[in-house]
């Protein structure tokens, strides 16, 4: 065991424990804060794999900005463990069987991997800033491009929701 | 509408050009009148080091004066208590017995002299009032202290420091009021 | 294999991390001191010269001051959030300086001591992701407190900084666009080799400071500690050393953006119209230390400057300067330098 491996089991029983603190607290404020701490054993887990852009991105983008804005929003609304209603049981149900059928789908695409094809750690130069942008604006440029319309239209349709309606005021 | 005064002025609400809008013109315009502002003089003073000299009418706290010998003066006439708008001044008079005559000047002295000083108005009609010259405004005001009875000031607390035993702390107390004393 | 590292770099780089954090901690600490002082000077007062000579021992004594003052948690406050809020504020602002090359390279006992913690090859973005976390301090106290004038600066510094975040990195890539490197060093040799990057780029520069600005929540951008709205906004439930270690927070971030801003635009630890190769590599060192830290001390002083000029701004300008002003003029600049890049090609 070297200590890449030591690394890795930390960073991954960092995530899975606080991705299940997040699930399970009550307060929606503290699941917001687990949340976070599970975007930066992401993050870690990025930096083992050497796609340091990749880590500092997701630093940037999910702990940075948006968990600020759900930590934001359940702040305003004061959400606390108290309001939070008791869900119906038929509710759980469904929501039981449709997790299930993700962790089915999750389950049976991890267990088609090939187990020679394991990722190295430390190696490879894939996620490196400098590879990632020659990939991403030579191989996949048409994907990308795609993807940046999708969330212009995005933006213009948080603009025009968010525009006060001019005609009301008179 | 006649207008009262000529110093009336039309409000301007043309709108901002866009120079003005920027706000960086005005921005660094402001910057530098504060910058100016480093090399004003600076109107404080170190207060404990350096003070600032009194004016010659300053009226600060009452002292009850003694003569040259260091008699007092008072004969607890009760002028003073009664010229004080704000009743700040108490006293009781005492007759001076035989082997005294060193210690009160008339045969009739003040054996409790209080003045409330969070009473006083430091009007200095006590000072006017007095026949004898026995009290008048020094130089030195009323420190801060945490309890109200302390602002009451007793006889011993006000009298002037004897001149014969401790000449130099007469003189200090005396101040400026030494050379005024003598006009009366 | 466990523990192959070179153990002359492991002394080093801690004797760096100890000296670089120290350093701030004192810079920081005569900042408290600079900006009573400046705040004195320029409204013709003389401000506190009682503590050692000057009032040079000032700070020392606020910060006794404040470790000595009673400890309050209130009583319905999350007890863990309340204390985890000023410990992140301050963790943060002391995490960007990991990056910031201090100078060149020493050479001591025979080793070549580059004066940079880590030369990460995202090092622009890291300072961004850390930026991006300085917030959170400020959300957890603020929320911790149950206190609502707390939560109103709260919800206030958390809705400023990321307005401003973007304004930042906008300017940011067309500075990365001139620059064609992430690395903060590579950026100083650049600007040691050629012109400063003010030279090329000027708005970016200007956008970058006034979101430097309202990432410190200095004035004019203070509203989430406005104390004449919100008592103390975020630290108004605050006493003691955490509420010193916010201020405290606040005083490390303004050092350490204007290290940045010293290192972006006007060329890190070069020393304008001198050949630093000219000079033995250990004396250039300490000389690019010293230009490094004079840029830095004018751009605390340009804090403080512009503190006591202009007011503070309502929180609707605020947002409107953020979103409707910002934004575009930085969205401007980003397309006008990639233009020039390509004219010039």
């Amino acid at each position: 065991m070297n200590l890449t491996t030591l690394v890795f089991i930390l960073l991954s029983v960092m995530a899975i424990g606080s991705a299940i603190m997040m699930i399970s607290s009550k307060s929606p404020v503290h699941s917001v804060l687990w949340l976070i701490v599970v975007f930066f054993a992401i993050s870690g887990h990025y930096i083992l794999l050497n796609a340091q852009f990749l880590a500092i991105v997701n630093i940037i983008v999910y702990a940075g900005a948006i968990m600020v804005l759900f930590l934001f929003v359940v702040m305003l609304m004061n959400l606390n463990a108290e309001t939070e209603p008791v869900k119906n049981y038929r509710l759980q149900l469904v929501g039981v069987i449709t997790g299930g059928a993700l962790l089915l789908v999750l389950v049976s695409a991890v267990m088609k991997i090939d187990v020679e094809q394991l990722v190295e750690m430390k190696v490879g130069d894939q996620g490196l800033i400098k590879v990632l942008g020659m990939n991403l604006f030579k191989n996949y440029v048409v994907p990308f491009e795609i993807s940046s319309v999708l969330f212009l239209s995005a933006m213009i349709g948080a603009v025009v929701i968010g525009k006060k309606d001019e005609t009301a005021n008179h | 509408m006649q207008a009262l005064t000529s110093k009336a002025k039309q409000v301007s609400r043309k709108p901002m050009s866009f120079t003005e809008r920027m706000y960086l013109p005005a921005i660094f315009k402001g910057m530098m009148i504060t910058f100016s502002h480093i090399f004003k003089k600076k109107p404080t003073i170190n207060y404990p080091e350096k003070q600032r000299p009194f004016s010659p009418v300053f009226r600060g706290m009452q002292i009850l004066n003694r003569d040259e010998e260091g008699r007092e003066n008072c004969t607890a006439c009760g002028l003073c208590a009664v010229a004080c708008p704000a009743e700040a001044i108490t006293m009781e008079a005492a007759e001076r017995q035989p082997g005294e005559e060193n210690l009160y000047r008339e045969e009739k002295y003040a054996a409790k002299y209080e003045i409330n000083m969070l009473r006083c108005i430091f009007c200095g009609l006590c000072e006017e009032a007095c026949p004898k010259d026995a009290i008048y405004l020094s130089e030195t005001f009323a420190p801060a202290d945490y309890q109200r009875k302390q602002f009451v000031y007793a006889k011993n607390e006000l009298l002037i420091p004897h001149p014969k035993e401790n000449p130099e702390a007469y003189k200090k107390a005396l101040g400026n009021r030494s050379n005024k004393s003598t006009v009366n | 294999m466990l523990l192959a590292i070179d153990l002359g770099l492991v002394i080093e780089k801690l004797i760096l991390i100890v000296v670089v954090i120290s350093a701030s901690l004192v810079i920081a600490m005569y900042t408290t001191f600079a900006e009573r002082k400046v705040a004195a000077i320029l409204q013709d007062r003389r401000g506190p010269n009682r503590a050692g000579p000057f009032g040079l021992l000032q700070p020392l004594a606020d910060g006794l001051k404040l470790f000595f003052k009673e400890e309050i948690i209130p009583n319905f406050s999350n007890k863990f959030l309340f204390i985890l809020g000023p410990a992140l504020a301050m963790l943060t602002a002391m995490m960007t300086s990991a990056i910031i090359p201090w100078g060149n390279k020493l050479e001591l006992f025979g080793r070549e001591i580059s004066l940079q913690i880590t030369d990460v090859n995202v090092g622009v973005l890291y300072v961004f992701g850390v930026v991006s976390l300085g917030v959170y301090g400020i959300m957890i106290g603020s929320w911790a407190s149950n206190n609502k004038f707390s939560l109103m600066g709260g919800l206030r510094a958390a809705s400023q900084i990321i307005s401003y975040e973007l304004a930042m990195g906008i300017s940011m890539i067309a500075l990365l666009m001139v620059t064609g490197t992430l690395s903060l060093k590579e950026m100083v040799v650049q600007q040691q080799a050629g012109y400063w990057n003010i030279v090329k780029q000027p708005l970016g520069f200007l956008i970058f400071l006034i979101c430097a600005f309202a990432e410190c929540n200095r004035t004019p951008f203070d509203l989430p500690e406005a104390e004449n709205e919100l008592i103390g906004g975020y630290h108004t439930e605050y006493s003691s050393m955490k509420l010193g270690f916010f201020l405290f927070a606040e005083y490390i971030n303004m050092f350490v953006s204007s290290v940045i801003m010293a290192t972006l635009f006007f060329g890190g630890y070069d020393i304008p119209f001198f050949n630093e190769a000219t000079l033995s590599p250990n004396i250039a060192a300490i000389l690019g230390i010293v230009a490094l830290m004079a840029k830095v001390v004018f751009f605390i002083f340009l804090f403080m400057w512009v503190r006591w000029t202009i007011p503070r701004f309502r929180y609707d300008q605020l947002m409107h300067l953020g979103w409707r002003i910002l934004i575009p003029l930085a969205l401007f600049n980003m397309l006008a330098t990639g233009a020039s890049i390509l004219y010039f090609q």
